[in-house]
């Protein structure tokens, strides 16, 4: 089975997602990463270390600067029949463009896959993570998208694969990019942090939140999440947001603030794997799933963990 | 112009789902069942473009079974115009399915925009939406936080992405699919819930659609249904300290 691998990336740096969803893509045979975008050589670079790529196709064009679904999937399909399995990171640019090829092609996309059993079965949670279905595909063409929380990283191979440009025609857009408004921060990003610090509602403000979480994540040079909860009362912006309509996440240290665990906020960090939960309210439902858990008032703790950790 | 938005009826997302014994799957009997949340913001959003002058009439959808048609209900409430009920029974139906039904009732409906919930509770799928632009060849703006339509033929999308916003102008007619903070869905009052009875919904087979029955057969097996593993709660520390050392000497994570 050949797998063709879509890569995330800005232009210039190509996304740990990338490397992780390698590792599932992987597991089904040989896999070719395609970059798609504008000026990034630098990012065919990147992938071509990447231990398990057989080739890296770069298609470099004017429209694919932004990686708007349409032209993107226009990209795609133009070399789809090679394959037996079109696969992406499920992140919004791989959430964005697979459908679309899987429509094309007349097959099921399998969204959000945590195993691959084998080359036509699947593992994938539903319902906020409470149900996890096996599912077969009898399509001639798999189209899956990973859940990176569940794959390890691809590590650097001793020798560079072959970067193949391609001849990209693309049809007229309709589909304009305007701008883009990326928080631009020093910190990890949520989903390739190994440590990643967690406010919810309990925090009761912007200004608290931003007080009292932002210095322990500073300290442990950790992300910054919030619950939805958080995100919801506008004590943080939604691209922090973790859970089954934020983000997925698995680092290796999830410090869990005034965040009671509704299944939603569960359902997106409960892979982590070492869970700490800082709470006053002993109930908590977080509390069952934390490996070390602190009843404890946060604006009091929190400021007390920094003090210690200087 | 006319704007399509579908709704699912899907387990109410404040319910735990029951998995039954067997492994087939998630029990539905006698749970409590609600417009999938994401449509939801999707029928308000039709509803503000009304309002706001931009959109002519809001048509809802609702593939399923019967019991889909109070779905339908409760977005007129809201205040949606009419609705179309393409009955189609209780099994399960794939994104892939969906998105060629609605793509008829596009087409056949002349809609100018289709604005569909991001992804449903029940299946996590987050795909009908881009199937269905990619089918009817119209642009997309997934995962939308601001609809702005400028014009007969332009919309500006903002989308929520990894990482930040991004703002795309697409050319209409296009498929819309909502993320939670587009907006915050009204209530509907008893009046309207009174009046929503009275409008219409007509309930249409695939067949009147000139769609096969096969059509709907799904093309993923589903091998079994499982519960996650479950994760044992830990240790209680006593303070700051503790956690700390526990950390730094026990899980070895500082």
């Amino acid at each position: 089975m050949k797998a063709l691998l879509i890569a995330d990336h800005d232009n210039n740096h190509l996304s740990e997602q990338t490397a992780k969803a390698l590792s599932a893509a992987s597991q089904l045979g040989a896999v070719d990463v395609l970059i798609m975008g504008h000026d990034c050589t630098e990012v065919a670079s990147q992938a071509a270390c990447l231990s398990g790529v057989g080739r890296v196709l770069l298609a470099e064009h004017e429209a694919l600067k932004h990686q708007l679904a349409e032209p993107c999937a226009e990209a795609i399909l133009s070399i789809a029949s090679e394959y037996q399995a079109i696969v992406s990171a499920a992140s919004t640019t791989g959430k964005g463009v697979l459908p679309r090829i899987a429509a094309k092609l007349d097959v099921m996309q399998i969204s959000e896959v945590i195993e691959i059993l084998d080359e036509k079965t699947f593992k994938r949670p539903t319902y906020a993570g409470n149900a996890i279905q096996t599912v077969q595909s009898n399509d001639s063409i798999k189209v899956l998208t990973i859940r990176t929380a569940n794959f390890a990283t691809t590590e650097n191979a001793p020798t560079s694969a072959e970067v193949v440009a391609l001849d990209i025609t693309l049809g007229q857009q309709r589909s304009v990019h305007i701008s883009d408004k990326v928080s631009d921060s020093e910190r990890p990003e949520l989903q390739s942090a190994k440590v990643i610090v967690s406010g919810g509602r309990a925090l009761g403000s912007q200004e608290n939140f931003n007080a009292t979480i932002l210095p322990v994540a500073d300290k442990l040079g950790a992300a910054v999440g919030a619950s939805r909860a958080a995100v919801d009362s506008g004590f943080a912006p939604n691209d922090w947001q973790v859970g089954q309509t934020g983000k997925i996440v698995s680092p290796d240290l999830y410090v869990a603030c005034g965040i009671s665990g509704a299944i939603q906020h569960l359902a997106g960090m409960k892979d982590s794997k070492v869970i700490v939960a800082i709470n006053n309210d002993e109930d908590a439902p977080i509390f069952q799933i934390a490996d070390y858990r602190l009843e404890a008032d946060l604006f009091e703790a929190l400021p007390e963990i920094t003090r210690l950790l200087s | 112009m006319k704007a399509l938005v579908a709704v699912k009826r899907v387990i109410d997302y404040n319910v735990k789902p029951r998995l039954k014994s067997d492994g087939s799957g998630v029990d539905l009997t006698n749970v409590k069942m609600s417009i999938n949340p994401f449509d939801e913001i999707a029928v308000e959003e039709a509803i503000r473009l009304k309002e706001a002058g931009k959109v002519s009439e809001v048509v809802l959808v609702s593939i399923g079974s019967s019991k889909s048609e109070e779905t339908i209900r409760t977005g007129l409430a809201m205040g949606a115009d009419r609705g179309i009920l393409v009955n189609t029974g209780d099994p399960a139906i794939e994104p892939l399915a969906v998105a060629k039904i609605l793509k008829s009732i596009a087409e056949s409906e002349q809609v100018g925009i289709v604005i569909v919930g991001k992804q449903a509770i029940d299946d996590d799928c987050n795909q009908t939406g881009q199937m269905l632009s990619a089918l009817l060849d119209w642009p997309q703006g997934t995962f939308a936080s601001v609809v702005d339509i400028q014009s007969a033929d332009k919309v500006l999308v903002t989308r929520e992405i990894d990482g930040g916003l991004q703002t795309l102008e697409l050319d209409l007619p296009a498929v819309v699919t909502t993320d939670l903070r587009l907006n915050e869905p009204r209530f509907a009052s008893l009046p309207n819930i009174m009046k929503a009875k009275k409008k219409p919904v007509s309930k249409v087979s695939l067949a009147d659609l000139g769609l096969p029955e096969n059509f709907i057969e799904p093309r993923l097996i589903v091998q079994k249904t499982e519960a996650p593993e479950v994760r044992q709660a830990g240790v209680k520390v006593a303070d700051a300290a503790e956690l700390i050392d526990k950390l730094r000497n026990e899980a070895g994570v500082l």
